[in-house]
């Protein structure tokens, strides 16, 4: 029966997180890459354990909903690239484990005017363990800093690759996921080494 | 039986939210382990018109092989909507799914080098 082994023929999907703080040019990263329009979905969180500043003693247990755009890279008939921009106004991505479980590698977008606005996922690859990079996104207008000054600024690792994009422009973003995965390859390179 | 709250789904979006819960009777966990990117692909075997309308549209954005997190997105439904959705549909035979694997492991060299020659063709 072919029906067997048809789930065998499925692709295989893929998955990288873009981040960064609101505004910083994520959404536009994932347009510029991807081969369809970005589509939007969401989830809903369920968390008792975010503190917030509310009254003491009351348990705090919300539901929020978390959206997010995405867009897909078909490398080849078997491997599918989706590229998920995580919502930047939006904390509570982080508790969606299934978004970041699995997920290659992160670009972390930063926006030099704005630096502290990446603190946050750069904190948490770093805490989950998921190999990133940072890109700086070139806004016309912003004040140019070397990318030695954005890891000096942001206190990042040696091995952590700082580059710069436009991530309006479609050659510049893909070269952005291309240095992530180089990046990614040279560091199980070290693993195993 | 568990029924949903309905506060968290009172949005603009809260009539068709609630109703893939009725049509699941009221089930939020599918039978099927499915996550966001799981590519499900129509069999074929079960025709739209013996579904519920809310099935046969999932159904029908699965002809070609799609994950998850697509469906969930033209259907405008949450992903845990959308699992039970298509969890159904795979239990009924009308869909095949695939699950991300160890294939998706970060540390997989092949993988990776796969994903580097796909983009710089792009490039």
């Amino acid at each position: 029966m072919a029906y067997n082994d048809s789930s065998e023929s499925l692709p295989t999907a893929l998955k990288v997180l873009i981040a960064g703080g609101f505004g910083v040019g994520k959404t536009t990263f994932v347009s510029a890459v991807s081969e369809i329009q970005p589509l939007s979905t969401e989830e809903l969180l369920t968390s008792a354990s975010v503190r917030t500043d509310s009254l003491t003693g009351v348990e705090n247990k919300s539901t929020t909903t978390v959206a997010m755009d995405f867009g897909r890279i078909t490398l080849d008939p078997q491997h599918v690239l989706y590229l998920f921009g995580t919502p930047g106004q939006e904390r509570f991505w982080f508790m969606w484990d299934e978004l970041s479980n699995g997920a290659l590698g992160a670009v972390v977008l930063a926006d030099t005017r704005r630096l502290e606005d990446c603190f946050a996922a750069v904190d948490f690859f770093e805490l989950r363990g998921i190999d990133f990079l940072v890109a700086v996104n070139e806004f016309d207008g912003a004040f140019h800093y070397e990318p030695d000054e954005v890891r000096a600024a942001l206190g990042l690792k040696p091995h952590v690759p700082v580059v710069l994009c436009d991530a309006r422009h479609s050659h510049s973003a893909t070269s952005v996921l291309a240095s992530l995965i180089q990046h990614l390859l040279a560091a199980t390179t070290s693993y195993s080494a | 039986m568990t029924v949903p709250q309905d506060g968290p789904w009172l949005d603009d979006d809260a009539g068709r939210l609630v109703r893939p819960y009725t049509v699941s009777n009221g089930r939020t966990r599918p039978t099927v382990v499915l996550d966001l990117l799981s590519m499900v692909k129509a069999t074929g075997r079960v025709p739209e018109a013996h579904l519920d309308p809310d099935h046969a549209r999932a159904l029908g954005l699965c002809y070609d092989p799609t994950s998850v997190a697509e469906v969930a997105a033209h259907l405008r439904l949450p992903v845990v909507v959308t699992k039970v959705l298509l969890a159904d549909l795979a239990d009924c035979g009308a869909v095949t799914t695939r699950t991300p694997g160890p294939a998706a492991d970060p540390a997989d060299r092949s993988v990776l080098e796969t994903v580097l020659n796909g983009l710089q063709r792009l490039l």
